[in-house]
């Protein structure tokens, strides 16, 4: 096995995540969509914290801010800083029975969700709908099945 | 390579820790943060990362555009030739109506006191197609299959055959992000067409409103009035069709009224618009951000009915004016029923002198269009 092999699955994986999160959706539909990068990424950070770890979440992160963010930066500032903490503790994560996994990541998601609202607020572009929350817990809820779907297809050697 | 099983702590620590690598990116963040906030240096980057993402957002769009290629190739001989007499009725009606246009126009100079007719304002427009639509209470912004290469500007009016859409907000080279006038960072300037009064419509976050937040609970507004553009904001030309009173609340505490309209263009319709270029000498073109006294050149353009321009036009408070439609405005007379006509300082009383202002001419920016919404 190639030591680029991941890396490529990785990417890959990140690509159609990010074609996943900017899918136009009936409008009642969007708050609800999980953030499917931000998933991809963090699984990418605890199952192979050497292959993207950091880099890919900030650049992931730049991708959402092109697509959706009122200032770039933003959603990669959010996402290195949940991709720091998941490499960090990434052996402990992994340890965790999957609706422990779910929980933290329900904590990171609402750490991600607080600072793009931070940055929201401070450049001016404010916005306290409550839906805009929504996607912390779908995200959370689709954690379990989107972890073993990406083990299952992308995670073992072959 | 297991699932989870890589990365020991002495690979993981190649390139420095993760602590080290993460305040790296933090920082560069930040920095990319503060430079597009409040310089326009990252504007190439914005260029580059936006022609990068041009390719997924068409694949994204894929399926919709073939599922309407699909259903267009499948209509019916029957179907078409309904349309076809459809369009053809409409083309008769529309001509009905444009053959009285130039005598009306002659006629309209005459009595404004120009010597001669002026040319319209739109000059030349591009038709583009919409790649991809966001349309949440977040961010109304649409995708356009145009960009640099044919001439797209940042600030440029967009528009379908009913009315006023929105701007471009970043340009890339094939591809353009629009801002729809029902955008909640979106603003555009406004005059009500029975009355003259102006006023800011901003963006509502659907795409069925827009809200008048700034006209006082006494203003003579109805239901059914028609919202045109003021011209004033130096993005969009005067007198286009905007939107239409929807309901007027009028409460007896509430120092102000609470307007809705409904936007006349199809936001959530459209598969085409317009891109529209001004021809900049017209009176009706888009007034300058900031008002700077400079000659307006042809002599045959200055309005003789209109009262003479104070001498010393404010020209800093006028440049204050919230340069694009879309720009926050600064202390927002939300609060102050004393001066609750939108048009921070300089506009005279609302109502009171219909359109004189807005059909002054206005010496053009020289410079590039002028800042809008970030």
């Amino acid at each position: 096995m190639s030591a680029s092999e991941p890396r490529f699955r990785m990417l890959l994986t990140t690509l159609v995540a990010l074609v996943l999160t900017v899918l136009p959706l009936p409008p009642w539909l969007d708050p609800a969509r999980p953030a499917f990068l931000v998933l991809t990424v963090l699984y990418w950070s605890i199952a192979a914290p050497r292959a993207g770890g950091i880099a890919l979440g900030w650049f992931a992160g730049l991708m959402l801010d092109v697509f959706q963010g009122p200032v770039l930066g933003q959603h990669a500032l959010a996402l290195s800083l949940i991709t720091y903490i998941a490499v960090r503790e990434h052996q402990k994560i992994r340890s965790k029975p999957a609706f422990q996994q779910a929980l933290i990541v329900f904590a990171a998601m609402a750490i991600y969700e607080f600072i793009v609202f931070a940055i929201d607020g401070w450049s001016g572009h404010l916005v306290t709908s409550p839906a805009r929350w929504l996607h912390t817990l779908t995200s959370a809820a689709i954690w379990p099945f989107a972890a073993a779907f990406l083990t299952n297809r992308y995670g073992r050697s072959s | 390579m297991a699932a989870f099983g890589t990365g020991t702590g002495r690979q993981l620590h190649r390139g420095g820790s993760p602590g080290f690598r993460f305040t790296l990116y933090a920082l560069l963040s930040i920095v990319v943060m503060f430079l597009d906030e409040r310089s326009h240096w990252l504007e190439s980057a914005r260029y580059v990362l936006q022609s990068a993402a041009y390719p997924i957002q068409l694949a994204v769009s894929s399926p919709s555009a073939a599922w309407t290629w699909l259903q267009e190739s499948f209509q019916t001989r029957d179907a078409l030739r309904a349309e076809n007499n459809r369009l053809r009725a409409q083309q008769r009606s529309m001509e009905m109506r444009s053959m009285r246009f130039e005598a009306l126009e002659r006629e309209n100079a005459q009595l404004r006191g120009l010597r001669q007719a002026l040319p319209p304002v739109a000059d030349h427009w591009l038709v583009a197609e919409v790649v991809n639509v966001q349309l949440n209470s977040l961010r109304q912004r649409v995708l356009l299959n145009r960009g640099t290469t044919n001439g797209v500007f940042k600030g440029q009016a967009v528009m379908d055959e009913t009315g006023l859409l929105g701007q471009t907000l970043h340009v890339g080279p094939w591809s353009t992000e629009v801002i729809l006038i029902t955008d909640p960072e979106h603003a555009v300037p406004v005059e009500i067409e029975r009355t003259g009064l102006r006023t800011i419509a901003v963006g509502a976050g659907d795409t069925a409103s827009l809200a008048l937040p700034y006209l006082p609970a006494n203003a003579d507004v109805k239901t059914g009035d028609l919202l045109l553009t003021s011209g004033l904001g130096g993005v969009f030309p005067a007198g286009y069709p905007v939107a239409r009173i929807s309901e007027v609340h009028r409460d007896a505490v509430q120092p102000l009224a609470q307007v809705r309209a409904a936007p006349l263009a199809h936001v959530d319709l459209d598969r085409e618009v317009m891109l529209v270029w001004f021809r900049e000498a017209s009176p009706a073109a888009p007034g300058p951000a900031a008002m700077t006294d400079t000659p307006t050149g042809n002599p045959l353009l200055q309005p003789q009915t209109a009262p003479p321009r104070p001498a010393a036009v404010p020209a800093p408070a006028e440049g204050s004016i919230p340069a694009a439609p879309g720009g926050k405005k600064p202390d927002a007379p939300r609060a102050s029923s004393t001066a609750p006509s939108a048009e921070p300082a300089t506009k005279p009383a609302p109502a009171t002198k219909p359109a004189a202002p807005a059909t002054a001419p206005r010496p053009r920016p020289d410079a590039s269009p002028p800042a809008v919404p970030q």
